[in-house]
């Protein structure tokens, strides 16, 4: 005791505990609002009796009538989930394959590159995939004359699917193979093993494929830009055209229904996985 | 005469088991894993019969192939040569859910998707089974591994012995003509494991069911085992039944790894009717039992127990003397580690309060080998 205590950081460092250092509450009050305000003021003036998304004057839900009334908004949406929904089942599909193949295997060489192949739409940048995927379209079309929606629910297909393989491979490299093994030692067939054993423990993993494909469909912008055709006008790019006639609490009210529907997505997810990993 | 009837029928079980097929015949069953030059031979021409309602262990160091057996006995590996054979019937290239073997997996596998009964449940069910009788076997299960209250629960609220149990109820279930278990016991503390070794033990003799059952633990393998194969290296090289592995190891490699032994270097003088008189390094003459049809020449050497070294009383002869070195107390007995003249330790293990204050380091003691007890190893 005569010695004096330590500073309180040498404490903090002693105890190897982080939330007693100095500025650890600055820092994570920082990052909170980096994160969050943006949201916040997109959210508050959604409520603005106003024209202005800048100056409050009193609270209102006339911009949400206004949003949900707009026959272009509710188009853009029914577009977006459209091609979302097709996108999702179709890139869930293909990243569970993906995963089993590159998982259920004896390790073989080059997995490591198949790995890198299967994410390569997290590696290019998105730009040049949409203009690659707008060329090859472009050439389909001209060779076969077929237009339509499927170019662009293809297109979303692709490149959601690293985003469901992350999540699906992840929970089968926790699952180890003696799960099979033994169902096969009890007599399941390998189609019964997959279906009573493989498939329910690996359900938490695809459902966060799923979500995380829906989401990122939803959320596409660059490569939907380059290659909808015309009426295929998903919400952000609607969000997107009309932001350039002028920004109103309008968009404001379209994007909070966004963000809680992603929220509500996110919050879902975390209760799927809560009762399927007990 | 009432007992004729009974006589002839026990004379026929007799002349049946003469004919009758081993539970599990392994011939010259060898598995490589990997090609070329970085291949490994997991199991090296390995030859064993294992015979009905026999519990069967396989004994050895980590890498020894023994998992690698069982995995193939139950159909996760194939064979790179050789067969097995399942009460005659070639079993090698059936995938593992057409063989009538079940196994306790040393991580048990549970399916953490299942409660408890559904989990013993689960073999009939793929079996075909009917509901009822799926109910029936799962209660009996349930009723003999003695989980009767927890049938509901889910595997993860289980603590590892009754983790355990599962595992033992759900390889039961289907009535497996072979059960495997693969180091079933290795994650249970020791109470736990003493109790269930007894447990096992007493199943196996209850179900009357050919269990095969895989351990790096010596003591385990001599309180469980009717026969126990010693396995080192992809190959076996001793198979007999504990007393025969302990008392007369024909490896040294079955001598070091069973139990505390002594090991000395000698010279075959002569070997005759499985007792042969080797010479120690110091010229001190002893005689040794040999393995049955062996004939052991030249460089060898022997092996006694500290237990059944006596030493000898004053005005006894004594076979050897040694230097006292040390005195090594631990409860039930002591170990008296001498030097002998030829340069080699000696071990002699005494009961634990006879030691006490009787000896002192650097003293000379007389120590007299039973021939019985020595063995010649190859």
């Amino acid at each position: 005791m005569t010695e004096g205590s330590p500073a309180p950081v040498l404490r903090a460092f002693r105890r190897r505990d982080l939330r007693a250092m100095p500025g650890f509450k600055a820092m994570a009050w920082l990052c909170i609002i980096a994160l969050y305000m943006p949201l916040a003021v997109l959210i508050i003036f959604s409520f603005n009796d106003n024209r202005s998304v800048v100056r409050w004057t009193e609270f209102s839900l006339d911009w949400y009538a206004k949003a949900l009334a707009n026959d272009g908004i509710r188009n853009a949406a029914l577009v977006s989930v459209k091609i979302a929904l097709f996108a999702t089942v179709i890139s869930t599909v293909v990243a569970t394959m993906a995963a089993l193949a590159t998982t259920r295997t004896r390790g073989f060489r080059g997995q490591g590159l198949v790995y890198g192949i299967i994410n390569q739409p997290l590696m290019i940048p998105e730009i040049v995939t949409a203009i690659a995927t707008l060329s090859l379209f472009a050439l389909i079309k001209r060779l076969t004359g077929v237009t339509g929606v499927g170019y662009l629910m293809m297109a979303h297909a692709a490149f959601c699917i690293p985003f469901a393989y992350m999540p699906i491979r992840a929970r089968l490299e926790t699952m180890t193979l003696t799960m099979e093994q033994a169902a096969a030692d009890l007599y399941a067939t390998p189609l019964k093993a997959f279906a009573l054993i493989t498939l329910p423990l690996l359900g938490p993993g695809i459902v966060s494929g799923a979500m995380l494909a829906f989401v990122v469909s939803l959320d596409d912008v660059i490569i939907t830009l380059l290659v909808a055709g015309p009426g295929e006008t998903t919400l952000p790019i609607y969000i997107l055209g009309a932001i350039r006639r002028g920004i109103t609490p309008e968009i404001n009210a379209v994007s909070t229904i966004l963000v809680a529907v992603s929220v509500l997505l996110v919050v879902l997810l975390f209760f799927v996985q809560r009762r399927m990993q007990r | 005469m009432t007992n004729t009837h009974t006589g002839t029928v026990l004379a026929d079980q007799g002349s049946a088991d003469a004919h009758r097929p081993a539970a599990v015949s392994v011939q010259k069953l060898s598995k490589r894993f990997g090609a070329g030059p970085f291949a490994i031979t997991a199991l090296d021409a390995v030859e064993i019969d294992i015979d009905q309602n026999e519990f069967f262990t396989l004994l050895g160091p980590s890498g020894c192939g023994k998992t690698t057996l069982l995995r193939l006995i139950a159909g996760f590996e194939l064979p790179s040569s050789g067969t097995i054979a399942l009460q005659g019937e070639d079993i090698t290239a059936l995938p593992p859910h057409r063989r009538p073997v079940n196994t306790v997996f040393q991580s048990y596998a549970l399916f953490p998707h299942m409660t408890v009964a559904e989990n013993i449940g689960f073999g009939l069910r793929m079996l075909g089974k009917s509901k009822a009788e799926i109910g029936t076997v799962t209660e009996r299960m349930l009723a003999l591994v003695q989980l009767e209250a927890l049938a509901g629960r889910r595997t993860d609220q289980l603590s590892g012995g009754q983790q355990q149990r599962v595992a033992l109820a759900r390889a039961l279930a289907p009535a497996p003509r072979v059960l495997l278990l693969d180091e079933p016991l290795a994650a249970l503390d020791l109470k736990l494991r003493k109790s269930m070794q007894l447990e096992l033990k007493s199943l196996q003799a209850e179900t009357g069911i050919t269990f095969i059952f895989v351990t790096h633990d010596q003591e385990e393998a001599l309180t469980m085992s009717d026969r126990i194969a010693v396995m080192k290296a992809g190959r076996i090289l001793q198979v007999g039944n504990p007393r025969q592995i302990y008392d007369r190891p024909e490896h040294r490699f079955v001598a070091d790894f069973i139990g505390d032994i002594n090991i000395l270097e000698a010279t075959v003088l002569e070997a005759r009717d499985g007792v042969a008189t080797v010479r120690l390094k110091d010229g001190t003459k002893v005689s040794a039992g040999t393995a049955a049809g062996a004939a052991p020449t030249g460089e060898v050497a022997i092996a006694i127990r500290p237990e059944n070294l006596r030493l000898a009383g004053e005005g006894e002869s004594a076979t050897i003397t040694g230097t006292l070195e040390n005195l090594v107390y631990f409860g039930a007995a002591s170990n008296l580690h001498l030097r002998l003249p030829t340069g080699e330790d000696l071990v002699v293990r005494v009961p634990g309060t006879f030691a006490e204050g009787r000896y002192t380091p650097g003293a000379s003691l007389g120590v007299s080998f039973q021939p019985e007890l020595t063995r010649v190893l190859a």
